[in-house]
């Protein structure tokens, strides 16, 4: 067996690895060299080094401001989406009826696209909500902020939700019982029994919705369109208008990619680490 | 062995990356000896032997587009693609397709600042049939003695009544005016759209203007139509058609207009942001709002909603200008069509054959102005090819009577991002979030960065 795979494994490997080069290795390779050069194109790049990167971080394109109004909005969505999807899942946990039904209907929401969904909820919330007070989700780069949270915290929860409970069922439940006997009350269970056995369905939970609060595009682009002047955009929008909205940034666009891309890859490495550290051996 | 199997797939993934990576940088080199050699290829002209991939731009014509292409494929055998971008998306589509192998051979770009983009794609028109039955230079996009864009559509815009709901207001008791031609400058067109708006109920509409959608997809309404005329007149005065520096003489008639559009509408004016081109177009076409700026294009929007030619009319849009009374609609075009020289040979001769029968044949003819209704700027259309509908007569009888059409200068704006700047500041002010300093800011620095940003 162990000779066999040591003659064969190339066939073994070789489809994925294939899919993984065309669909991530070399578009990323081919990225990264963009990002050096000025071009419209992807067939008629010329190298320009460092250019792109500087104009990345001119003012008049936004980026720093798409930056930290994107950080503010991953930590924030993170924190609430992760609340409410635990309290669901502990309340869905207790088995009373109809338990299954609330399951499916809390889930449900991760089923639609994000631009239909982002398109739903900019119609009832500028027209069903806001237009009593004279407002819209672009009044302020505020309403689309707190806007586009509800409709997050409203897409993930569920999908949170889900991990959560299956987490929940996992604990054994001698170890819950012992806890009861000992005479812990209902939130020292929770803080000192349930949570620490959690600890890997918060690390996988933390870590989709740090990096969907990073990555989100979709909504953004249906519920706010970046307006009220860019101010509601966050960093994926940002860059997508810069490579096709502006004629001659496609390079700064690209730039602007890579920068993300470490931004990402950075964070959810430290997040990964900081939660894992925390978990505990059952 | 676990680390051997390791590094060794470490090392395949690698060099496989490496592989595929540069195969594709070889197929990626930029092909200087096919864009800068002369663009007369001297191939022989064979029907038959190429195809034609027409990206086009207007979806209100995809289908009538697709109908030519297949009465031109049926007569010839030359097979005749037309994809047509979704509305707001032709720039990102043209860029994705230009990637093919099988790139569109003819496309069009929206004037000079576009072409800046699509130079090294144009192919010079000079020897074809499209520019020889060109009326005039001033529809070709000229550069360096090559014609790299034909103007293929002669549009024009201006304020669009309902003419029913006009004829009712001036029967009411003390209206302003007592016939629509009354109307011949800014403050006449205040005082009309005021007591309009004063009288809604009585005359059953929500506004005497539409909304003024400021959604991203239609703000172009404003941010660059309407910004036209300020800019037209600042050209006018300075006896200029383009700079590079503009100095924002006329934005006080700018904002006077602004302000007349959003405080006598439909809506509120802190709620345009919510609003898009197609609430203006159903509330114009409902009887809700007595005028809707909008051009020609907008004819078959209307009929298709249940209004008659009857119902339409066209007014220049009024800005407080000395001596406006003469003023007349704004028409020009941002169409122009483009060949691709990085096509095939065969293909780029088969996309002017293509083009040479659009505008010569009676099917071709008949297409563009009858069904698709383009006013044309080519000889072949004038003996019995004229379009004709109410816009389109509005716009002919205003030069008729002797009014000076005001240009389309927006294709000297410097930059898209130019335009979104202004649409953004214009939607603050209207929500109240932004003094009209902004507006100014966008209009005069924005105008000057911009220039220089597509300089660098």
């Amino acid at each position: 067996m162990e000779r066999d795979l040591a003659k064969y494994w190339p066939v073994f490997v070789l489809p994925t690895v294939t899919a993984f080069a065309i669909g991530f290795l070399v578009p990323f390779a081919m990225g990264l060299y963009l990002s050096f050069c000025d071009f419209t194109t992807l067939s008629n790049a010329t190298f320009v080094g460092l250019g792109n990167y500087v104009r990345a971080f001119e003012d008049s394109g936004g980026f720093t401001h798409a930056l930290w109004y994107t950080a503010l909005f991953a930590g924030v969505s993170t924190v609430l989406i992760n609340l409410f999807g635990l309290t669901v899942a502990l309340l869905l946990v207790r088995g009373f009826r109809g338990t299954n039904l609330f399951r499916t209907v809390f889930f449900m929401p991760n089923l639609i696209g994000g631009i239909v969904l982002g398109w739903l909820w900019q119609v009832i919330l500028n027209y069903g909500v806001l237009a009593r007070y004279g407002v819209t989700l672009v009044t302020s780069e505020w309403y689309g902020f707190w806007g586009l949270m509800a409709v997050m915290l409203w897409q993930q929860a569920g999908y949170m939700m889900i991990i959560y409970i299956s987490g929940l069922q996992s604990i054994p439940g001698d170890v819950s019982e012992a806890a009861a006997i000992d005479g812990a009350s209902a939130w020292q269970a929770l803080r000192y029994v349930k949570l620490p056995m959690l600890m890997p369905s918060i690390t996988i939970c933390t870590f989709l919705t740090l990096t969907n609060g990073f990555k989100l595009f979709d909504q953004n682009l249906a519920l706010t369109g970046g307006m009220p002047s860019n101010r509601s955009q966050l960093l994926a929008l940002n860059i997508y208008d810069t490579f096709y909205g502006r004629a001659g940034w496609e390079g700064a666009g690209q730039a602007k990619a890579v920068v993300f891309c470490l931004i990402v890859v950075t964070i959810a490495l430290v997040q990964l680490r900081l939660t894992r550290t925390r978990e505990v051996q059952q | 062995m676990k680390k051997l199997l390791a590094v060794l797939s470490i090392a395949l993934l690698v060099v496989g990356a490496v592989t595929i990576f540069s195969m594709a940088e070889d197929t990626a080199i930029p092909q200087p000896s096919a864009s800068d050699a002369p663009a007369q290829t001297a191939s022989p002209s064979v029907a038959g032997a190429g195809s034609v991939y027409y990206l086009n731009f207007k979806p209100e014509q995809s289908q009538q587009w697709q109908a030519l292409a297949k009465t031109y494929t049926e007569q010839t055998g030359v097979p005749v693609t037309v994809v047509t971008a979704a509305s707001g998306t032709y720039e990102d589509t043209l860029r994705s397709e230009m990637e093919k192998a099988d790139a569109p051979t003819l496309f069009q770009v929206n004037g000079p600042v576009g072409l800046k983009t699509w130079r090294d794609y144009c192919l010079d028109l000079r020897d074809t049939a499209l520019y020889r039955n060109l009326k005039s230079d001033d529809f070709a996009l000229l550069e360096d003695g090559q014609v790299l864009g034909v103007a293929y559509v002669i549009e024009t815009y201006g304020l669009i009544y309902n003419r029913t709901l006009l004829d009712r207001y001036m029967a009411l008791d003390g209206a302003v005016i007592q016939s629509a031609d009354q109307i011949n400058n800014f403050e006449t067109l205040k005082a009309v759209a005021e007591d309009i708006q004063a009288r809604r109920e009585e005359l059953g509409v929500l506004g005497a203007f539409t909304s003024a959608g400021m959604d991203a997809s239609s703000d172009w309404r404003f941010k660059t139509h309407l910004a036209n005329l300020p800019v037209y007149y600042e050209y006018k005065a300075d006896g200029i058609t383009s700079t590079e520096a503009i100095k924002g003489t006329y934005l006080e008639n700018y904002k006077q207009i602004w302000d007349l559009y959003i405080n006598n509408a439909t809506c509120e004016p802190a709620v345009i942001g919510a609003k898009t081109g197609e609430d203006a177009a159903s509330e114009f076409a409902l009887g809700e709002a007595v005028f809707y700026q909008n051009g020609t294009w907008a004819y078959a929007d209307c009929i298709a909603e249940g209004l008659t030619d009857d119902d339409l009319g066209m007014l220049p849009i009024y800005i407080g200008v000395d001596g406006e009374e003469q003023q007349g609609l704004c028409t020009g075009s941002e169409n122009f069509w483009c060949i691709n020289k990085n096509a095939k040979p065969e293909n780029i001769e088969a996309t002017k054959a293509f083009l040479e029968w659009v505008i010569t044949s009676d099917e071709g003819r008949d297409a563009l102005a009858n069904q698709m209704g383009f006013v044309t700027p080519f000889t072949t259309f004038d003996a019995g090819y004229t379009a004709h509908n109410a816009l389109l007569d509005a716009a002919s009888e205003d030069l008729a009577v002797g009014h000076t059409p005001v240009s389309w200068t927006f294709p000297t704006m410097p930059s898209e991002a130019w335009k979104n700047g202004v649409g953004a500041a214009l939607l603050e002010y209207a929500q109240g979030t932004k003094e009209w300093s902004a507006v100014e800011t966008a209009f005069v620095d924005g105008w000057a960065s911009e220039y220089a940003a597509a300089k660098k």
